[in-house]
Order: structure tokens, then C-alpha cells, then sequence
């Protein structure tokens, strides 16, 4: 249900998620595909950084940042 | 087979000694491996035409020669940075130096499978012999991960070693198996595919492997990874833009255009189907039992990057390395310069008198101790680097900063070059190669110098010894103090503007996703920190080096000629005359030598002045004439080319206050006093504060330094980026130094 999406970056720290749409302009886009951030991938959002920007996250095992704007245009569907 | 035939994967010619490459994702513990595989000795270099690091070295406790290629760390093979493109290039055998490899070592974090593994199938598809080293199975055990080595092996096709590359474990066997493999007759053939794809996509991917196998027959068994690479992503095209025809390039985008029709997003299809691959084969080989509570880095995490406490830290460590460059260099620096002037006057001393042997002591010595004094800074700044980057740390402060340096259109990582600038801007500039983004290095590079380093300082501290009165301002604060602080903050602000101002226009572009990897923390290696600090340090000594020292020699010329026979052999006689006065007129011995003393201060004066150097002082004193600066301070400007301290030694030279003791407060004291006396030609005193003021602000912006250019020159590999900062920088610095001088007079500094 397209409803329950929301994006990453309204997740609340530790809060868990699965990324459902990955909006970024498909230049920028392949990156983070190819760091494993895929459609059905479950994603943790771990913290802000303490200025409030970028965003520590947690896929398949390990931990990745993104700002905060980049965060935003990933939409994830909470578990 | 002769020597140049390297052309399908795996043939390497049999006469040169075997080529191994070693690959991997970044953080996983590629470097560690290459230093436990190759032991101490290592070439460390640079690409030709790149500044990406080359790392060489023998693999140890081989019965025969196998040399190791380290390549930079990688997340794919379609390259983000230009680290990542050289890595794609060896692998893809696209640079005529690297021979083809006869085996490839792909590292893999076994704490982080999947993405490692996502790099490594790819490796695996090129065909060429393979060797997995999975690393860090300690960490993965502790995480509660195991991994069934022959599973993996089976599903990979090709041997897994496991191995700690930090504490040795597994590194002998490895050692084993790729001098056994390396030496192995090649056997190329089509290697397997680890995406399953759709149907529609994988007729296109072959169809385009038929068009590049003829296109390419040398790299036919590559042919389909190639396809697959060009066919998912277009940068791919951009980053080797020699290497494809237009009509495949039209076959190219027909191909995205068909599969675009049948709803098949062709950039995420095949990273969606490696992915899911990886995943089944991690599934199938590793076991994992949930380990409750956190790991160590999750509560190193929750204190280093708190609101409050994450702050304090990164502060608290900033001034550490700050203060740590800034004093820890000053007494090996003081030794390292003592050490080459007398080595310079000793070998002075078994010459002959003449001008070759003035050369050699004033010109090369001096040329060669201005190089070795930046190595205490370098070798320290780059121990902390290394430091920070091998504990894992230096990601966390990219993503503590990145909200500032963002502003200006900066990445995280361009903090930690513009602070070690404070101290010295060559170390910083060098720093500069850990920012991926090209553009964002040189404007980090650009902007670098305009930090006040430390050779700023004896110009700040003589001239406001010398002419900024000692006034109390709102009742706590001191005049001088504040102008020194002024200086520094002038620098930064302006930095930071101009770092703004590149990124809005000359060096447009848009601003590249940040995608920083927070790596677990681990424990430092001392030999991995010692090793990249002395790599760092060998290459500034082998390649600015040489410019530096090339450099000072011309200065020291100019300085030093034309010579002036009649007035050299008047100031002979002169001298001769004083020592055959009679002792016994009155005069004591000491009141004779303060007379010699200052009959050689005059004599090194005007040698001075009437060289290349002072007239070339002369010679700009129109176009400094509007910042209240008269020809002596030009000469002090054009000698000061060499290093900006040396402005002091010059201002000394000038006004015959003879060869200053660098480090004495006295000597500075002498030459302040001196200064304060210059009678300008209206009869008021020559440098008044305004002057003063215009000439330091001169200084917080000029490129006043040889090294800088000779760094800059070498990082960016053309002589359009110095030159232009060079131009850009002495701008500012006369446009500032200008409005100073007309300013000044308003807050009743005359």
C-alpha cells in the first residue's frame, strides 16, 4: 500500500524499514544500488549526525551516511 | 611469445616475472595484506598522468620473483572516483604499462559479505585466474558469522583462503597458492555469469558481446562483462571515452531503448541480480547466530558521534593533531636545519673560496634544507592520518563536518586537509588525495594555502612587534593580539568564500551524492601507520623535492649576483684598513669586532640590494607603491618567494641588521626596533601601523611560496592550476592589502 510509504529520513533513529523506491535522478542512482540499497533491501536509519545532517544508516551488515536531502528520495515502508 | 604479446586475460608472457593483482572494496584490509604478503620494501608511486597512488612491491617467501600490484580500494567496476577508474583500468588491461595479470587477489571482508562479494563476482566474471583472500573471519566470529570456506569455493569457482591479514593467520598458505597459481600455464576460457537475467536483458547483453568480441579480439573472454558494464551503466562510456565507436555506442543506446520499451529498468536489472545471487550464495555458505546486545563500534559509535560528546571529541582531537604538527615538528625541524647548514659549511670549508663554492653551500645546502624542514610536518600529519584512518575514525569526522563543509559545496572529507594547512599547506594539499571527487580536491587544493601557516608567523609576529602599538581594546584585550587573530580569521573566512565562489563557477558541476561508508572500528597497526606515513613522505622528497631545491637555487642567484667587483674589493680594503688601525687608539677589542660586524652588515646589505633580487624590488615598487610598500619591502617580497619566513632574514639583510638567529626573540627584537626606525622620505617613520597592516594582510594571501607551487604543480599534474592560484591568490592579496592601507587611516591607524 502506497500509503504506508514514508521517507527514510522521517524514520526515527533505530527505527526499521524496507526501502520500497529509490527516487534519486538514475545518474546518482548507481551508486547506491550498487552498495546493496535495493527495493526490498531492510534498511535501520542509526542516527543524525550531531549537526543534524547527513544520516547514518544500516544495510546488510554494515553502515553507510547519506545527506539528509539524498535521504529524503528514498521511500521505505516501516517494519 | 614475445615479450609484448599480453593480450588475452591470464597470458602473461613467460620471459618477465609473473604479475599478481591485488583488489578489493575499501576498509577491507586490502593494505594490511599487501604489507603482510610483500614485506617492508614496496615502489609507491603514481599512475602516469594520474595522481592515484601506485603501490608495488615482491611477494616474500616465494621461490621465485612474483611482483604484487596493490590496486586502490573498490566498490565496482564502474568507476565513481579516480582512484576506482585506475583499479577498473588494470583490471579491464587498459593501461599499456601494466602487463595482463597472471592471477588476481580480490580481498573480501567477511564481516561484510555481500557487498564484498558483489565486487568479487564481478572480478571473478573477467575470466582471469582467481584467488579469494577472506579476510577478517576473527571479526566475523565475533559478529557470530561462519563461513564455510569450501562452500564458498564451490559457489565462487575459484579457492578461498581465509585469512587475518593483521595478525598473519593464513597469510603463509595464501603466500603458497598464489605463487603456485601465478606461475600456472594460462587457461582462458568464457567464465560464468554470477546475475541470472531476464530474458530480454541477457539477449541484449549478448548481442553486444558478440559486437565487442569483434571489436576487441584481444579481450573476447571479457567481453560479456564488458557488455554488461556498458549496457547498466553510462558512465562507463565517460570514463573511456577513446575506447568505443560510434556505431557500438548507437548499439548501445538501441539496446537501453528496447528494453526501456519492455518496462525493464536497465541500470538497476543486473545490480538487482548479482544482489539477489550474493545473497543465496551467503545464505547457503554462512551460518549466523544472533549476537544480542551491541558490538564494541556501535558503543564507540553512540559516544564519538553524539550531539554533545561527538563534538567535543572531534574538537578535542583536531587540537591535538593541530598543536601536535604545529609543535612536536619544531625541535626536529631546528636539528634537521642546523644538521644541513653545517653540512653545507663543512663541505664549504674543504673548497676552495669561489662562486661554485657559494653555490654549493648557499644554494643547493640551503635548497636542500628548505625541503627537509617540511618533513617533521609531513611525517607527523601523515602518522595522524594514518592513525585516524586505519581506527576508522577519519570516516566519522568526514561525517561530522560534512553539514559545514557542504555549505560551501564541500565534502566532510576537505576538512581535515584546509586544518592541517594551518600548520603547513604541503602536508594539507597532500591530505587532499583521501576526497574522491576530483573537482572537490582541487578546490579544497585551491583554497588550502590561504590558511595561515606556520611560516606566516615570524612575518605576523616582527611586523607587529614592530608597529602595531600595545593599546588596550575594551579594556581586556591587547592590540597585537587581536591584529594576529585577525590574520588567521581573515584567511579562513576568505578561504571558505573563495572555496564558495570555485564551486558556484570555475569548477561548476553538480555537487556528487556523499555516500560515506562507516567502517567498524578497529585497532591501529603501528607498522600499517608507520608505513603510509614513510611511503607519503619518500614521494614529497622524490617529486616536489626536486623543484623545490631547483627552485631555491635560482633564488639564491638572484639573490647573489651580478657581483660588484669595485665596490667588493673597496669593502676588502675598508676592512683591511680597520684591522691595521692600531689597537691601542682607545679602542677595545670588542668595540673593533662590533665595528667588523657592522662593516660586514653593511657589505651583505648593499650585495643585496644591488642584485638581481633588489632590483627586481626595484623594479615592482610601482606596482606596490599604491600599499604604502617602498622597494626594500619589495625585495623582501621577491626574496620571500622562496618561503615566507625568509622575509625576516631579508628585512635584516636590508636594513644591515646582518643574518638573523631564526629562532632568537632578541635577533627579532633588534630588526623590530630597526623597523621602527626606517625614516620614510617625508621624514615620518616608514613602516606606520597602516603599512604594517596592508604588508601582513599582503602576506595572509599571497602565494609566497615555491613549495606550495611545486606540490600543487605535482598533485595536479599540469601547470594551470598553480599558476592560476598563484595569479588568483597575489589578487586578493593586493586588492586586500590596498583597501587595508586606504581603510586603516579610518579606525585612527596612520
Amino acid at each position: 500500500m502506497a500509503t504506508d510509504l514514508q521517507p527514510l529520513s522521517a524514520l526515527a533513529p533505530g527505527g526499521h524499514a524496507v526501502v520500497a523506491d529509490v527516487r534519486l535522478a538514475p545518474e546518482s542512482r548507481g551508486r547506491l544500488l550498487e552498495m546493496g540499497l535495493l527495493v526490498g533491501t531492510p534498511i535501520e536509519l542509526v542516527r543524525f549526525a550531531p549537526l543534524g545532517d547527513p544520516v547514518e544508516i544500516k544495510i546488510r551488515g554494515y553502515h553507510l551516511s547519506l545527506r539528509r536531502q539524498d535521504a529524503d528520495q528514498i521511500l521505505v515502508r516501516p517494519r | 611469445m614475445s615479450p609484448t604479446d599480453s593480450s588475452s586475460p591470464g597470458s602473461v608472457p613467460r620471459s618477465v616475472r609473473p604479475y599478481v593483482v591485488l583488489t578489493g572494496n575499501p576498509n577491507c584490509g586490502k593494505t594490511t595484506l599487501f604489507n603482510a604478503l610483500t614485506g617492508l620494501r614496496a615502489k609507491v608511486g603514481n599512475y602516469p598522468g594520474v595522481t592515484v597512488e601506485r603501490k608495488e612491491g615482491e611477494l616474500q617467501g616465494a621461490a621465485q620473483n612474483i611482483r604484487v600490484l596493490d590496486l586502490p580500494g573498490t566498490y565496482s567496476l564502474s568507476p565513481q572516483s579516480l582512484d576506482e577508474q585506475v583499479a577498473r583500468d588494470v583490471l579491464f588491461h587498459r593501461l599499456p604499462e601494466v602487463p595482463s595479470p597472471a592471477l588476481v587477489i580480490v580481498v573480501v571482508d567477511a564481516s561484510n559479505l555481500q557487498r564484498n562479494l558483489y565486487f568479487a563476482t564481478q572480478v571473478i566474471e573477467l575470466g582471469y585466474p582467481t584467488v579469494i583472500a577472506l579476510n577478517m573471519v576473527d571479526v566475523a566470529t565475533d559478529n557470530g558469522v561462519s563461513i564455510q570456506t569450501e562452500q564458498l569455493s564451490l559457489a565462487l569457482g575459484v579457492p578461498v583462503h581465509p585469512i587475518v591479514a593483521s595478525s598473519g593467520v593464513g597469510v603463509l598458505e595464501l603466500t603458497r597458492s598464489i605463487a603456485a597459481r601465478a606461475v600456472q600455464p594460462p587457461s582462458p576460457s568464457t567464465p560464468r555469469l554470477f546475475c541470472e537475467l531476464p530474458r530480454n536483458y541477457g539477449l541484449e547483453a549478448e548481442k553486444l558481446t558478440e559486437a565487442l568480441s569483434q571489436s576487441f579480439p584481444e579481450t573476447r573472454y571479457q567481453a560479456l562483462a564488458e557488455a554488461l558494464l556498458i549496457l547498466s551503466d553510462e558512465r562507463i562510456v565517460q570514463s573511456s571515452p577513446r575506447r568505443y565507436s560510434p556505431a557500438l555506442l548507437a548499439q548501445v543506446a538501441a539496446a537501453r531503448q528496447r528494453l526501456e520499451s519492455q518496462g525493464v529498468d536497465w541500470r538497476s536489472v543486473p545490480i538487482e541480480a548479482r544482489y539477489a545471487r550474493v545473497s543465496a550464495i551467503e545464505q547457503m555458505v554462512s551460518t549466523c547466530a544472533p549476537i544480542h546486545g551491541d558490538s564494541t563500534t556501535d558503543k564507540i559509535d553512540r559516544v564519538v558521534t553524539d550531539r554533545v560528546w561527538g563534538l567535543v571529541i572531534f574538537v578535542a582531537i583536531m587540537a591535538l593533531i593541530f598543536q601536535g604538527i604545529f609543535s612536536l615538528a619544531e625541535t626536529p625541524k631546528a636539528w634537521i636545519e642546523w644538521g644541513v647548514e653545517s653540512m653545507g659549511r663543512w663541505v664549504s670549508r674543504q673548497m676552495p673560496p669561489g662562486p661554485l663554492n657559494e653555490l654549493i653551500e648557499l644554494g643547493v645546502f640551503k635548497g636542500a634544507g628548505a625541503v627537509a624542514v617540511f618533513l617533521p610536518q609531513i611525517c607527523l600529519l601523515f602518522f595522524f592520518i594514518g592513525l585516524l584512518e586505519d581506527t576508522g575514525y577519519m570516516a566519522r569526522a568526514a561525517f561530522l563536518m560534512d553539514r559545514l563543509m557542504s555549505k560551501v559545496g564541500l565534502h566532510g572529507k576537505s576538512f581535515i586537509p584546509m586544518l592541517s594547512s594551518f600548520a603547513c599547506a604541503i602536508p594539507g594539499i597532500m591530505a587532499s588525495r583521501t576526497i574522491e571527487s576530483p573537482k572537490d580536491r582541487l578546490v579544497t587544493i585551491l583554497v588550502a594555502p590561504l590558511m595561515s601557516c606556520s611560516a606566516r608567523l615570524p612575518v605576523y609576529t616582527l611586523l607587529i612587534a614592530a608597529c602595531i602599538p600595545r593599546v588596550r581594546v575594551a579594556g581586556v584585550l591587547e592590540l597585537p593580539g587581536l591584529v594576529m587573530l585577525a590574520m588567521y580569521l581573515l584567511g579562513v573566512i576568505v578561504a571558505l568564500a573563495m572555496a564558495w565562489l570555485f564551486k558556484k563557477t570555475l569548477l561548476k558541476g553538480p555537487t556528487p551524492m556523499l555516500i560515506l561508508e562507516l567502517p567498524p572500528y578497529k585497532r591501529p597497526l603501528l607498522r600499517v601507520v608507520l608505513r603510509h606515513m614513510w611511503d607519503r613522505s619518500r614521494l614529497f622528497l622524490r617529486r616536489a623535492g626536486t623543484v623545490i631545491l631547483g627552485i631555491n637555487i635560482l633564488l639564491w642567484f638572484l639573490a647573489s649576483y651580478p657581483k660588484d667587483r669595485a665596490a667588493e674589493s673597496a669593502f676588502e680594503q675598508r676592512l683591511a684598513l680597520a684591522k691595521a688601525a692600531p689597537a691601542a687608539a682607545g679602542v677595545s677589542t670588542q668595540e673593533r669586532d662590533a665595528a667588523f660586524e657592522q662593516l660586514r652588515k653593511e657589505e651583505a646589505g648593499r650585495r643585496l640590494r644591488e642584485s638581481f633580487a633588489g632590483r627586481l624590488g626595484r623594479g615592482i615598487e610601482p606596482l606596490i607603491r599604491p600599499l604604502g610598500f617602498d622597494w626594500k619591502i619589495g625585495i623582501g617580497i621577491i626574496a620571500s618567494f622562496a618561503a615566507r619566513e625568509v622575509f625576516v632574514s631579508t628585512m635584516s639583510l636590508v636594513y644591515n641588521v646582518g643574518e638573523l638567529d631564526r629562532d632568537s626573540d632578541a635577533g627579532l627584537q633588534t630588526l623590530a626596533q630597526k623597523l621602527q626606525e626606517q625614516k620614510a622620505a617625508d621624514g615620518g617613520a616608514q613602516f606606520r601601523p597602516r603599512i604594517a597592516l596592508a604588508l601582513m594582510v599582503f602576506y595572509v594571501f599571497a602565494l609566497q611560496c615555491v613549495s606550495t607551487v611545486a606540490i600543487v604543480r605535482r598533485e595536479t599534474n599540469t601547470w594551470r592550476w598553480p599558476l592560476f592560484q598563484w595569479v588568483y591568490m597575489g589578487a586578493l592579496a593586493w586588492g586586500f592589502a590596498f583597501l587595508t592601507y586606504r581603510i586603516a587611516p579610518w579606525f585612527g591607524l596612520s
